[in-house]
């Protein structure tokens, strides 16, 4: 199990985690509570664009994240030959 | 029809419903029992995944928590929906991998310690019970208001429902009987929001509704709801009264807690796998956000409705107040369950609802005569009142309590599951008594989830005066406990039992001690639970955010200093990071 090839696949798997985390963390925590007055200037489909983040958007984008997540972690285990197909 | 017979006839189906999925879907081993034989389709588990989690407190209570917090009941938005990033990205797919019944068998695994397993199973008994109990209440309540049958006979007729499904079937029979739960709360949370969106703002999509104009007028729903509540002395909808970091707190707490709950980290055992887990987590999360990104919209249409209702002319003039003799009906029905209280403060019989603990509009009130606010009405019969407010037909009404019975029932299944597994497998097959047979297990399976009904019936009927608070401390408590522990165990080779231990035990006892010196379950608080006594200014139900924290930084000073964890531990959890080679679930 400690082929170099896993551990490989190992850290680009991290890599993949993390950026979708930094996703994660940027809707929620950062425009729905940290930005969340510096965005209620703009608007976001009628809703001042913070407000918009904590109650609609961040959940959008969780979404996506997932939706991203489960294609391209899936293509990441085809490509280091360790998918569960 | 009269909307009595209608609600039973639509109650009644869905029953018949539950019942004929659990007669043809009966669990035949523990496999079946416990993960449903491990062959569940994601978009099938997601749905039931998306049901196991909407509870009745999802259901009933969110959008009426969200109506009178404005901004602060983001909390809720974010942090029960952000916990499935976690779930997905960080411990599902892992711990499907590592292919066994439960999640005390992963701690105890992981950790090679029996110890860290009986830890794990306390902090699961106790974060489900008081769930449970919170799950039986609301089907009591429902059954109470819409069939007016007695509360303690509702409760009963919902546990025979359970019972019958969950013993028989098992996590099988479970699975399916969710599937179609979440067909039927979604059904009913989606028509009376599209009905009220559309009677409101003419747009027909709730989140849609949410941002816009209303009809004649220049001003959005939002904007008309700061200046309705501002008049009338509230806090502006779109303001929060939490601390920033307070918000950052409680919505970390609940999200990390909500990826730490095992009922909803076994959902994930049963599909066939790992790249399903992953699949399955986006279906979950993609229903669970069609109630969830509807529920902000229908707390602030509410909420508008309820003010244009009570105050249909200008404050200063005093028949602007609406007149309590002519009081819409739905008021009357709420009245007589005691979650809606008039009080005529000034004798004048109008209805005076405003926000009386503003100082900054004592003298506007004096002036018009008002002598304090005359309504209290609770958060919970917002959802359950809606159809009845904006005027809807008896069928949407019949749907609201079949949609409130599925959502708690769903709930309470899934954790009595995984209440009776952490028996009749972690205590007696794992740790007492390892030459059980499987039929024998299946049996303790069986016994235990019948007395775990029996108790929370019980629970339900009975509620001690601290589960409503324990309910929302329970996220905390499992951020705290379980989350930290699963994801070193996944996520870092050096992490050993010492080290898990430690941080599970810090975690939690820091945040229980937290929330028992400011809410003082059982004895007087220490402190008065105000801002200025908090740490930092982070209230109880954000600490577990803290305590998460604490756990880490013990949890790893400790492993740090200790020995790490033997080479076979190590290669257990190198293999957890490889997709590939996962079979079914199994036993050992």
């Amino acid at each position: 199990m400690t082929q170099p090839s896993h551990r490989a696949y190992w850290r680009a798997h991290l890599k993949l985690i993390a950026s979708c985390l930094a996703l994660w963390f940027l809707a929620s925590f950062g425009g729905g509570i940290v930005l969340r007055d510096a965005l209620d200037q703009f608007r976001m489909l009628g809703v001042p664009a913070g407000f918009w983040f904590a109650q609609q958007g961040a959940i959008w984008v969780f979404l996506a994240v997932l939706a991203y997540y489960g294609w391209a972690s899936h293509r990441l285990d085809q490509r280091f030959d360790v998918d569960d197909d | 029809m009269s909307l009595q017979a209608l609600t039973y006839l639509v109650v009644g189906a869905s029953f018949a419903l539950y019942i004929a999925i659990a007669l043809r879907t009966r669990a035949s081993s523990t496999g079946d029992f416990y993960v449903a034989g491990g062959g569940v389709h994601p978009i099938a588990n997601g749905m039931a995944t998306a049901a196991d989690w909407m509870s009745a407190a999802s259901f009933i209570s969110m959008a009426g928590l969200i109506a009178f917090l404005g901004y602060d009941g983001s909390v809720y938005l974010m942090g029960w929906t952000g916990g499935y990033v976690l779930l997905a990205l960080l411990l599902a797919p892992y711990l499907r991998k590592f292919g066994k019944f439960t999640v005390p068998d992963f701690i105890g695994d992981r950790y090679d310690s029996s110890a860290a397993r009986l830890v794990a199973v306390l902090c699961l008994i106790f974060v489900s019970f008081t769930y449970v109990a919170g799950q039986m209440r609301g089907v009591g309540i429902v059954f109470s208001r819409f069939l007016e049958v007695d509360l303690g006979l509702g409760l009963v007729i919902g546990m025979a429902i359970v019972f019958f499904y969950a013993v028989l079937g098992g996590m099988k029979g479970i699975t399916y009987t969710q599937v179609a739960q979440y067909c039927v709360l979604i059904t009913a949370y989606t028509v009376p929001a599209v009905f009220i969106a559309l009677q409101v703002t003419g747009v027909p999509l709730p989140q849609l509704a949410f941002g816009a104009t209303l009809p004649g007028e220049t001003v959005t729903v939002l904007e008309k709801l700061d200046a309705v509540v501002t008049d009338l002395g509230f806090r502006a909808y779109t303001e929060g009264a939490k601390s920033t970091l307070d918000v950052f707190c409680v919505t970390a707490a609940l999200m990390a807690g909500t990826a730490g709950l095992p009922h909803v980290i076994v959902r994930f055992f049963t599909v066939p796998r790992v790249s399903d887990a992953r699949r399955s987590a986006f279906w979950a999360l993609a229903f669970i956000a069609v109630l969830y990104t509807t529920a902000p919209a229908v707390g602030a249409l509410a909420r508008l409705n309820l003010h244009e209702t009570l105050q249909p002319g200008p404050l200063a003039d005093p028949a602007g107040s609406l007149s309590y003799a002519e009081r819409p009906a739905w008021m009357k029905t709420w009245e007589a369950t005691g979650l809606l209280r008039f009080e005529d403060k000034n004798g004048d019989g109008r209805i005076q609802y405003y926000g009386d603990r503003n100082p900054a509009f004592t003298a506007q009130a004096d002036a018009y005569g008002w002598q304090g606010n005359e309504l209290t009405v609770d958060p919970d019969i917002l959802v359950l009142a809606n159809p009845e407010i904006a005027g809807l037909p008896d069928w949407v009404i019949a749907l609201i309590a079949a949609g409130g019975i599925a959502a708690a029932l769903s709930t309470a299944a899934g954790l009595l599951l995984v209440i009776s597994s952490a028996v009749s497998h972690d205590l007696l097959r794992r740790t007492w008594m390892p030459k059980l047979t499987d039929r024998q297990e299946l049996r303790a399976g069986r016994l235990a989830a019948a007395g775990a009904i029996l108790l929370a019936g019980y629970l339900g009927y009975n509620p001690p005066g601290f589960v409503a608070q324990v309910v929302a401390f329970a996220f905390g408590l499992a951020a705290a406990s379980l989350f930290p522990a699963l994801l070193l165990g996944i996520f870092s080779l050096r992490m050993n039992a010492a080290g898990a231990i430690a941080g599970m035990l810090t975690g939690l006892l820091f945040t229980l001690g937290y929330i028992l010196a400011f809410k003082g379950v059982f004895m007087a608080p220490l402190f008065p639970n105000t801002a200025d006594h908090w740490l930092l200014g982070i209230s109880p139900e954000g600490i577990g955010a803290v305590g998460m924290v604490l756990n880490f930084v013990v949890a790893l000073t400790v492993s740090a200093l200790t020995p790490p964890p033997s080479a076979e531990t190590q290669a257990l959890v190198e293999s957890l990071r490889i997709p590939r080679g996962a079979g079914h679930a199994q036993d050992h």
